[in-house]
């Protein structure tokens, strides 16, 4: 059963092979005894779980189901449950109980989802291996002593190890679509805007955008449609029309140009990384592609500017963790001064402590314009790039990640090490334009992931994409051993 | 670009948190190293470039000046660390 995607098990739920209460305590009892050796989930849910599973049952005897009710999942814990533990894998937030629901996490109960449980994720969604979460690493179900990667690494890995069918994830740098490549899944991050932020607790404001993390293209499409829409409650949400991301599933790829930049493919990339996804683009030109080289010249400035831009949001947007209103409060403060700081410095980790100082001193009197402006200038050149790029083509096609999960451990001692397994996934942040990771031929038995980016509020195309090439290939049905 | 352990003391002062002593050098390691990465930007001619703070351009949205939310006091104070009679508690600020 934990092996059937959305819509197989949607169709199975209505025709009244199985109830939704059933499939819940099928998945509750895999998390029960195979989570132990993975770590994926902080909070498990079996109570909100049976709950919602009941109604979904009740919705769909008397016909009023949809395709994801009654459908298992699990949400980052970064997105607001109201009367749920809301961590965002730290320490500051530990005895979070959120007052009130993300409106991600509104509309996929309203769509009638059962929520499992609450995923482990990077602190404050700062990092690409899940090594920063306050509740201990997660393990990569394909090898334990490998990374999950990150943020959105619990996600990743249960999605991979069917400890729920599906999974929310947020991406700021590629941290939906890196731990989708290193667990071999399929994550979709939308442009931004087109999900909302309310509720999803924030890390850099202008680059941060939740999407859905799954099996299959099919199932990442049933889980956009109920997740994105304008929404009032968020300033930045985009009032763009919401298509039906399944009607293009399945169109032809016949003359599609795709566009592989020279940068995505040179120094640092792992050969059989390489290989694998020369091997997926072969494909797309069995299915009738044109492939074209093309060059994104800004590329190796995308790093560095979002070093820049990122931080800057976080020490901003974390000055609201003060032990004031909720969160963490230091012992026995013996002034205002020092609760702020020692709650601060008592309640952060060490990678979100780092990300803070950096964002401090370049927003600081006499750094700002060489530091933030100029990054500022950086990411429109690297966005114009793009701009270029999409008048001579269609999608982009690239890798997701330089090389396959690397070891627990490996990197964490080196911020600047790590920050650079994000070099392919962060321009797309920094241009606010949707991308996704789709899992080709493994390398040695661990999973690699194509990226995929389109053109603004191009999801439908990215999904058909991604579809065409699961219909033609089984790469996405392979499992790790044990699960 | 190089920092040393006061301007580590002066960037955590600013961000009002507090680090280890002990800690102190390996962040002004971890920072310097960090910077390095960033200095990239600075071999790039960006004066005749506008910068960008967003990625969509578009204009902020207004809307009608009505109130909307319920009060929930209640459910707010809750969740937080100290409170009394509708207050949140913090240590005293003024003499």
């Amino acid at each position: 059963m934990h092996n059937k995607t959305i819509a197989e098990l949607g169709a199975g739920l209505r025709a009244g092979e199985f109830s939704s209460v059933e499939l819940t305590r099928h998945f509750l009892e895999r998390i029960d005894s195979l989570d132990g050796g993975l770590n994926c989930y902080i909070t498990v849910t079996p109570d909100v779980a049976l709950q919602a599973a009941k109604a979904a049952d009740q919705r769909i005897s008397a016909g009023d189901a949809g395709p994801l009710t009654g459908i298992p999942i699990a949400q980052k814990d970064i997105f607001c449950t109201q009367g749920v533990k809301t961590s965002c894998g730290s320490r500051m937030l530990d005895s979070f109980i959120s007052p009130y629901d993300a409106t991600v996490v509104e509309r996929l109960n309203a769509a009638g989802v059962v929520m499992l449980g609450k995923a482990n994720m990077d602190e404050f969604a700062m990092g690409s291996s899940n090594e920063t979460s306050y509740y201990g690493p997660v393990h990569n179900p394909w090898d334990r002593e490998r990374v999950p990667g990150g943020s959105s690494g619990g996600s990743a890995a249960l999605v991979a190890a069917r400890l729920a069918v599906a999974a929310t994830g947020t991406d700021t740098g590629g941290s939906i679509r890196q731990p989708a490549a290193l667990c071999g899944i399929t994550g979709l991050k939308p442009t931004y805007g087109r999900v909302s932020r309310y509720g999803m607790i924030a890390f850099a404001s202008s680059l941060d955008q939740g999407g859905p993390m799954t099996r299959s293209a099919e199932d990442a499409a049933l889980m956009l449609q109920a997740m994105a829409g304008f929404d009032p409650k968020d300033s930045t949400s985009a009032e763009e029309p919401l298509p039906d991301f399944c009607a293009g599933l399945n169109d032809s790829l016949q003359g599609l140009k795709i566009g592989l930049p020279k940068e995505y493919f040179g120094e640092g990339l792992d050969a059989g990384v390489a290989a694998s996804v020369e091997a997926a683009i072969d494909e797309y030109r069995k299915l009738g592609a044109e492939v074209v080289e093309i060059s994104l010249p800004n590329t190796h400035l995308a790093v560095p500017t979002y070093y820049v831009v990122a931080p800057a949001e976080c020490s901003s947007n974390l000055s609201r963790f003060d032990g004031v209103r909720y969160g963490y409060r230091c012992e026995d403060p013996k002034d205002l001064e020092d609760l702020y700081k020692r709650s601060r410095g008592e309640g952060f980790g060490e990678e979100v402590k780092r990300r803070i100082m950096i964002g401090a001193y370049v927003l600081s009197a006499g750094y700002y314009d060489a530091y933030y402006l100029k990054a500022q200038k950086i990411r429109h050149l690297i966005s114009d790039d793009f701009k270029s790029a999409f008048e001579q083509v269609d999608v982009i096609m690239g890798p997701s990640t330089p090389s396959t999960a690397f070891g627990l451990g490996e990197k964490a001692d080196d911020p600047v090490t790590m920050y650079l397994n994000d070099i392919y996934t962060i321009a797309a942040n920094l241009a606010g334009l949707p991308g996704m990771s789709v899992p080709v031929g493994p390398v040695e038995g661990m999973p690699v992931g194509l990226q995929i980016i389109g053109n603004y509020f191009a999801e439908a195309k990215l999904l058909n994409v991604a579809h065409k090439l699961q219909q033609a290939t089984d790469w996405h049905k392979l499992a790790p051993e044990g699960f | 670009m190089s920092l040393d352990r006061s301007d580590i003391e002066k960037i955590a002062h600013l961000a009002r948190m507090a680090v280890d002593e002990d800690r102190i050098e390996g962040y002004a390691t971890d920072l310097s190293n960090i910077l390095g990465l960033v200095a990239q930007m600075d071999d790039v001619a960006t004066d005749d470039v506008t910068p960008m703070a967003h990625p969509l351009h578009m204009a902020q949205r207004l809307r009608v000046d009505e109130v909307t939310e319920v009060n929930r006091r209640e459910d707010f104070q809750a969740i937080a660390p100290k409170v009394e009679s509708d207050l949140y508690l913090v240590p005293k600020v003024i003499e």
